[in-house]
């Protein structure tokens, strides 16, 4: 394979985007293109970018108020598994249906060894000054999530289509399933997980304005780092031009000599480990995990805040992170706001939210079908073109 | 060349990382020195409670209209002045019964709307995942709208009370009932997957001091209980004794009757009000319905004579537009009233630690419209000590033999004979 940039071009589906969206948030100014010398490297480019994200964000939290920073954190394990899951959809052109059950393997897996580390007595219940264990727990929880990724990738690699929606399907549907069948996983309630509070030491550092919120944000910060940063790099590797021929034409990657199975398996295992990686830091934040959380619905919420957000780049995932913690909240907050009849505000209350993200699916599919990063890129062009055109 | 740079990107990055962890330490808040410091969420003239509740989903069915009530009960005291002066506030969110959603609406109204406390917090699943995040933020989690046992943990959980009979004690009394008038029967219990089913069917087997027949499960995600009503059919079961919420109670006796299977129900107090058990049965639901059996502690909505059912009746008119006037609207209303009477108790200087003492100190001595005193003191946060159970005849279901009291250990189920309180005049206890 050749190491140039021109590997990027599609011919199918929406425009991919330039390469400077592929990293940097909606926000991002960085110039397109790949400029010689420092910036050059991809590896190096991709590390600038999130250490300055992180570095920002982390300057975020600080202003930000405890629930802020709470719904920051859930944003970012949002965006952790959308943008794993916009590897294998929008780069490899597979369909998962199942990832909110991913997740739940990473969560379960996270929570039962934090809790097997807490009884055999590495946590202190009060102090917990312990906390490389979640480290520990959230690298149980992803290795699970990529043998449930393998396991999945085996079959998904032998089916197309309507065959591997419906088998993702049926595994969003089994492992809430399994959760409530096993008096291990304690049905419904769920199991609940002691995890550490944010480290003592680094509390004395920073003072009493360092709250706990702040902390697990920092925890998401640092996991959505790891996860992009990473998957910025896979796209522009080997593997992503890998994952985009097999996308675009099975037969003509078969014929440069991809092994189309692998590839496809490759990416299921990629894409799975970030969704366990996801789901265990859900379980971090909530000290819980429950199959309620991990229902079918989340798994149908996670491809449509994909539609919605923009297949195929990283901002794309991070509209679709926004809309799902945003819609939610803000429609809770209107419906409380707008004084409507009690009898009204019971039938608004957690029904609205759905009737607006299918409005929005609908609006998208007829305004911008690339998604809200295909609009904004739109804008974008149209803005540069009526400062171009006075100079030009 | 390219080793220098890499060097260079990661002392650069390092020295960014660093100057963000310094720009985040900032000067601690200095505690004002004065006498009394009022709670986040009391000012002079207001006090904020919070609530998580089943607005939609699968458990609404009669438990959306729990928190209204409370909020007219709120609303008509008030219109009364208030509470020394301050008006309650009262914020609703729907958590749809879903656990990892009653996280974020508690958080959002204990960090964001800065709540005093949160009330009533409706369900077992739901309220067991934030109880340790209300603990770590030191606010009150004033009588959880549950029966189960945890609530009552003084001391892991100072903070948290419990109102309703814990579902041990409601077992025991109701294992009793059945080893008296129903011996000799094949008794089964058909329970909610969760510390809710595992405390009732403790508490039936201490009552009836013996194994059930048939034990079966359900979760509230999957409203197929066609299986479960097989296999107790299937075993013989002669009574099925219930820990339901409404919609499953419903469930339970609909799908039994498909498959001719019509047992004698008893249900647990909370899923077993006869107007939200019946009505998604239909037409059939009055025949079906016919010597059903469950509990209660409170006035029943039915006994139009009852001064406590003319007081909330005349307020649900006047502060809830009218809803259809049922268990769950008695239930929400006296949530209100035992919240002002500890309000009251707590005195006018209103602090978490005043209030929490106020409940545990005196409220054993509230008198409101339970039949069944409440067994709150300093080593005891449960809430009504016991129930008495009530039948359905020709479609109304009406309390017989007498209020009986027992707790979730293995004290004997022993009756209560004091007649019940009658409402102040204006309707608002006093101090």
């Amino acid at each position: 394979m050749s190491t140039t940039e021109q590997a990027h071009n599609d011919q199918a589906g929406p425009p991919a985007p330039p390469p400077s969206t592929l990293l940097g948030g909606p926000t991002s100014t960085a110039p397109a293109g790949g400029p010689a010398g420092v910036l050059g490297s991809t590896l190096l480019r991709n590390l600038l970018v999130t250490v300055v994200c992180v570095a920002v964000m982390m300057g975020l939290t600080t202003v930000l108020g405890p629930f802020q920073n709470f719904q920051l954190a859930y944003v970012l394990a949002y965006l952790s598994a959308l943008i794993g899951l916009n590897v294998l959809i929008g780069l490899n052109g597979q369909l998962s249906l199942g990832h909110g059950a991913i997740m739940a393997v990473g969560g379960y897996s996270m929570g039962f060894t934090q809790n097997a580390m807490v009884d055999a007595g590495y946590v202190d219940n009060r102090a917990f000054a312990l906390w490389w264990t979640v480290v520990v727990s959230l690298t149980v929880g992803v290795l699970a999530a990529i043998v449930a990724g393998l396991l999945i990738g085996l079959a998904a690699a032998r089916l197309r289509g309507p065959y591997l929606a419906g088998v993702t399907l049926a595994v969003a549907v089994l492992v809430p399933g399994i959760t409530t069948a096993f008096d291990v996983f304690n049905g419904d309630q769920g199991i609940r997980v002691s995890v550490p509070r944010r480290p003592p030491a680094l509390a004395k550092v920073l003072g009493p304005s360092f709250t706990n919120e702040q902390w697990q944000a920092w925890v998401a910060l640092f996991a959505v780092g790891l996860v992009g940063l990473l998957m910025a790099n896979l796209i522009r590797s080997r593997y992503g031009r890998m994952f985009k021929a097999v996308r675009d034409d099975e037969v003509a990657a078969q014929l440069s000599g991809i092994n189309v199975a692998r590839t496809q398996i490759t990416a299921f295992v990629v894409s799975s480990a970030t969704a366990g990686l996801a789901g265990g830091v859900f379980v971090f934040l909530v000290k819980n995990s429950q199959p309620g959380f991990f229902s079918l619905t989340l798994s149908l919420y996670l491809v449509l805040a994909l539609v919605l957000g923009g297949l195929g780049s990283i901002a794309g995932a991070i509209w679709g992170a926004l809309f799902l913690v945003a819609v939610p909240y803000l429609t809770a907050q209107l419906s409380r706001g707008l004084h409507v009849p009690p009898d009204l505000e019971l039938r608004l209350s957690g029904n609205l939210p759905l009737a607006i993200f299918g409005l929005a699916l609908i609006l998208v599919t007829i305004i911008a079908p690339g998604g809200i990063q295909a609009l904004v890129r739109r804008i974008w062009a149209w803005l540069y073109g009526l400062v171009r055109r006075p100079a030009g | 060349m390219k080793g220098l740079v890499t060097r260079g990107l990661a002392v650069a990055s390092s020295v960014a990382m660093i100057a963000v962890l310094a720009a985040c330490s900032s000067t601690p808040d200095t505690p004002a020195d004065e006498p009394y410091v009022a709670p986040q969420g009391v000012t002079d003239t207001e006090i904020i409670f919070g609530t998580h509740q089943p607005l939609t989903g699968p458990a609404s069915g009669g438990y959306s209209k729990i928190s209204p009530a409370t909020k007219a009960y709120f609303d008509y005291v008030n219109a009364n002045g208030g509470v020394y002066g301050r008006k309650i506030t009262y914020k609703i969110m729907d958590d749809t019964y879903n656990p990892a959603t009653t996280q974020t609406v508690v958080r959002q109204l204990v960090q964001q709307d800065k709540v005093f406390a949160i009330l009533n917090g409706l369900g077992t699943p739901t309220h067991t995942g934030v109880l340790d995040f209300l603990k770590e933020s030191d606010i009150p989690d004033l009588f959880v709208a549950s029966g189960a046992t945890t609530w009552n943990q003084p001391s892991k959980y100072p903070g948290t009370f419990a109102v309703q009979p814990d579902y041990t004690t409601e077992g025991k009394v109701i294992g009793n009932y059945v080893k008296t008038n129903l011996a000799g029967k094949k008794v089964c219990h058909f329970g909610q997957d969760d510390d809710f089913g595992r405390d009732a069917l403790a508490g039936l087997e201490k009552g009836l001091g013996a194994k059930v027949t048939a034990a079966e499960k359900y979760v509230t995600s999957n409203t197929n209980v066609a299986p479960q009503m097989s296999a107790l059919k299937d075993a013989g079961c002669e009574v099925v004794v219930t820990a339901t919420i409404p919609g499953f109670t419903s469930l339970a006796i609909g799908r039994s009757a498909g498959i001719g299977f019509t047992p004698q129900w008893i249900a647990s107090g909370v899923g077993g009000d006869y107007n939200t058990v019946s009505t998604p049965l239909g037409a059939a639901g009055k025949t079906l319905m016919e010597g059903f059996l469950t509990t209660g502690y409170l006035p029943a909505a039915t006994n139009a004579d009852d001064p406590w059912v003319k007081l909330f009746t005349k307020i649900n008119t006047d502060y809830n537009s009218g809803a259809t006037f049922d268990g769950n609207i008695v239930y929400g209303m006296s949530v209100g009233y035992l919240t002002v009477q500890a309000l009251l108790a707590a005195g006018k200087n209103l602090t978490v630690e005043g209030l929490e003492k106020a409940i545990q100190d005196g409220g054993a001595k509230f008198k409101g419209p339970g039949i069944v005193p409440f067994a709150y003191s300093a080593t005891s946060h449960a809430g009504y000590a016991g129930v008495r159970m009530s039948k359905v005849t020709n479609g109304v279901q009406a309390y017989f033999g007498s209020a009986l009291t027992t707790d979730a250990a293995d004290a004997p189920v022993k009756e209560y004979t004091e007649a019940p309180a009658v409402p102040p005049t204006n309707g608002i206890p006093t101090a």
